[in-house]
């Protein structure tokens, strides 16, 4: 087999990933590759496997078993030389809270043994970059979170890295900050950088990837572009019906041409459709005529929040009847 | 046991250590220590200082003699080494501890070519500075009080470089399986304070009884004061060799075990 050349082609190739923690088995045979220029995102909720995916990419814990190379190498045999390509921008922020921003850029590029010209340098284009440079002698811990945010993407940038890895870039940060966050990555995927990304806000999935896997309990449910799962899984639009569980298989059956796929959520129920306004027009008809109370109703476009509700919803707690 | 075996795995496999990223993770500690070098100076010098005067002084007055010196004379050598064990006990406990667990500063450094044995080993390089930076700033107040008697004294660095590094790896083994920083008051109380006040420092081990006096021999800063002391004294003998050696080989025979135990906590 030709395995190697085919490997060789990609930023990231794993092929049935698997990581154990004693009895707990975080990822469960993932395959997925990136390729150059690539944002791919891991999608998920909390303890759905990605950080413990990222943290095999970059090196820092052992694969259970599976292949995984990084550039084409084995990120195991190969570390320093594969870690020296990749920036890191940790869930939790891990800056030195006692030196100042620059310090912190700095420090860092001593560990890729940057030349110090190089190293202020670049430290200086990524405060631009950043918009930090007022802040360059603030201590980190006078730092807001947004800045400190910045400050540490900026720090994953400053070894100029073939791939980018961010776990969870914006969590925690006000929606201003997040944005901030968002405009830099986006100018990134501009300039060509390869990046990986995990996050459980689905809007971050759909503003920045180009492709993506939702996973959910350490395994992939489903692979695609945020569009094309949208539109395959629960169509352009979501009608929310606040209706009883006693009315909604008459409205399921009733409507059921214009319904791509339904699913419970709370109290409400959700028909996902490419028939928006069809559909309420025909479900309004439909409640008027047969004296259905409806204390909520709702047509918005869908999102990827509806497909990953879809997807585990059905593995949580399936509806029966639905399907 | 088998928890053991998980706890110490890799220890008899050779590190993977970079020693320019070993200076580099060294330079980083150091950085951060001359932000307030005055301040941190101070505190951990002062004790000593407070002891020289109330005990040298102090009690010294009740003391007439011991071995023919005077007792502030006999005291201040031992403090030198007391004095670099706490520094670095300290540094290698509460301030690992914290870049370890709060700071995540391990976790930054490693996702660069720096490897976990890299940072381990830098942060023992750095504990041994400290400790020698507090012991040799207690040599010249020793000096300063008119207390050393001999040139000899400029070689109080190679003891003090050994007995630091020994308690680097001491410190370090107990960080890497600390749940918290109460578990640091253990080490001090159990192992650090006893060895403070039954290694030779305030009155030789003849008179202890004979099995505390065993226990004393296997400390590694009594070795040291049996070293320091001589030289700052000028009465050096063959036996400081002896010491010397002893330190040596415990260093040589445990570096590695810090290493694979800090390794073994944070990787997973």
């Amino acid at each position: 087999m030709d395995n190697r050349l085919d490997v060789s082609k990609y930023i990231i190739f794993a092929e049935n990933l698997v990581k154990r923690f004693g009895n707990l088995e975080a990822v469960r045979g993932v395959s997925f590759t990136v390729s150059p220029g690539e944002c791919f995102g891991l999608l998920g909720p909390n303890g759905a496997g990605k950080t413990s995916i990222v943290k095999m990419v970059y090196g820092f814990s052992p694969i259970t078993s599976g292949d995984l190379s990084v550039f084409g190498e084995s990120i195991s045999q190969h570390a320093r030389q594969v870690k020296a390509r990749i920036g890191v921008v940790p869930q939790e922020d891990n800056l030195d809270p006692e030196l100042t921003v620059v310090e912190n850029l700095l420090v860092y590029a001593g560990y890729f043994r940057l030349k110090k010209e190089i190293a202020r340098e670049r430290a200086r284009e990524v405060l631009e970059f950043m918009e930090l440079t007022e802040k360059a002698d603030t201590a980190v811990n006078n730092l807001s979170g947004g800045m400190k945010r910045r400050l540490t993407l900026g720090r994953a940038l400053i070894n100029q890295p073939d791939l980018l890895i961010l776990d969870e870039p914006s969590t925690g940060l006000d929606p201003y900050a997040r944005h901030m966050v968002w405009q830099r990555l986006r100018k990134l995927k501009e300039a060509g950088t390869t990046m990986l990304l995990t996050t459980h806000y689905l809007e971050e999935a759909s503003q920045l990837c180009d492709r993506l896997v939702i996973l959910h309990q350490g395994k992939i449910l489903e692979e695609g572009t945020p569009e094309g799962l949208i539109n395959s899984h629960v169509g352009k639009e979501v009608l929310e019906l606040g209706v009883g569980p006693e009315d909604r298989s008459t409205i399921l059956a009733e409507a059921a041409d214009l319904i791509k796929d339904n699913q419970i959520l709370g109290d409400n129920l959700l028909l996902f459709t490419n028939m928006g306004e069809e559909l309420a027009a025909s479900v309004a008809r439909l409640t008027a005529t047969r004296g259905i109370e409806v204390n909520y109703r709702r047509l918005r476009p869908s999102n990827l929040e509806d497909v990953f509700l879809k997807l585990t919803g059905e593995t949580l707690h399936s509806v029966p009847g639905d399907d | 046991m088998p928890k053991i075996t998980a706890i110490l795995q890799g220890v008899t496999t050779w590190p993977d250590i970079s020693w320019p990223l070993v200076v580099r993770v060294f330079l980083r500690n150091l950085r951060v220590f001359l932000k307030n070098w005055k301040a941190n100076l101070m505190f951990n010098f002062v004790e000593p200082i407070l002891y020289l005067w109330a005990m040298g002084f102090g009690l010294g007055i009740y003391v007439t003699e011991i071995h023919g010196l005077s007792y502030i004379n006999f005291l201040a050598p031992g403090l030198i080494a007391s004095s670099a064990m706490f520094s670095t006990s300290y540094e290698m406990t509460y301030d690992s501890f914290t870049r370890m667990n709060y700071q995540k500063t391990f976790h930054a450094m490693v996702a660069t070519p720096v490897s976990m044995d890299d940072v381990v080993m830098g942060e023992i390089l750095f504990g041994t500075f400290k400790g020698m930076l507090y012991g040799l700033v207690f040599l010249v107040v020793t000096f300063a009080f008119g207390l050393v008697e001999s040139p000899m004294a400029l070689l109080v660095p190679v003891p003090l470089a050994l007995l630091a590094l020994t308690f680097c790896i001491l410190s370090m083994i107990w960080t890497s399986v600390a749940p918290n920083y109460d578990s640091f008051g253990y080490f001090f109380t159990l192992i650090v304070s006893p060895m403070f006040l039954f290694s030779g420092i305030f009155f030789p081990l003849e008179n202890l009884p004979m099995g505390v006096r065993y226990l004393a021999w296997a400390t590694p800063l009594y070795h040291a004061v049996e070293v320091i002391r001589p030289l700052v004294l000028g009465t050096l003998t063959w036996t400081g060799l002896v010491h010397l050696a002893l330190l040596l080989i415990f260093v040589a025979l445990t570096i590695r075990i810090p290493l694979a135990m800090v390794k073994n906590r944070l990787i997973q």
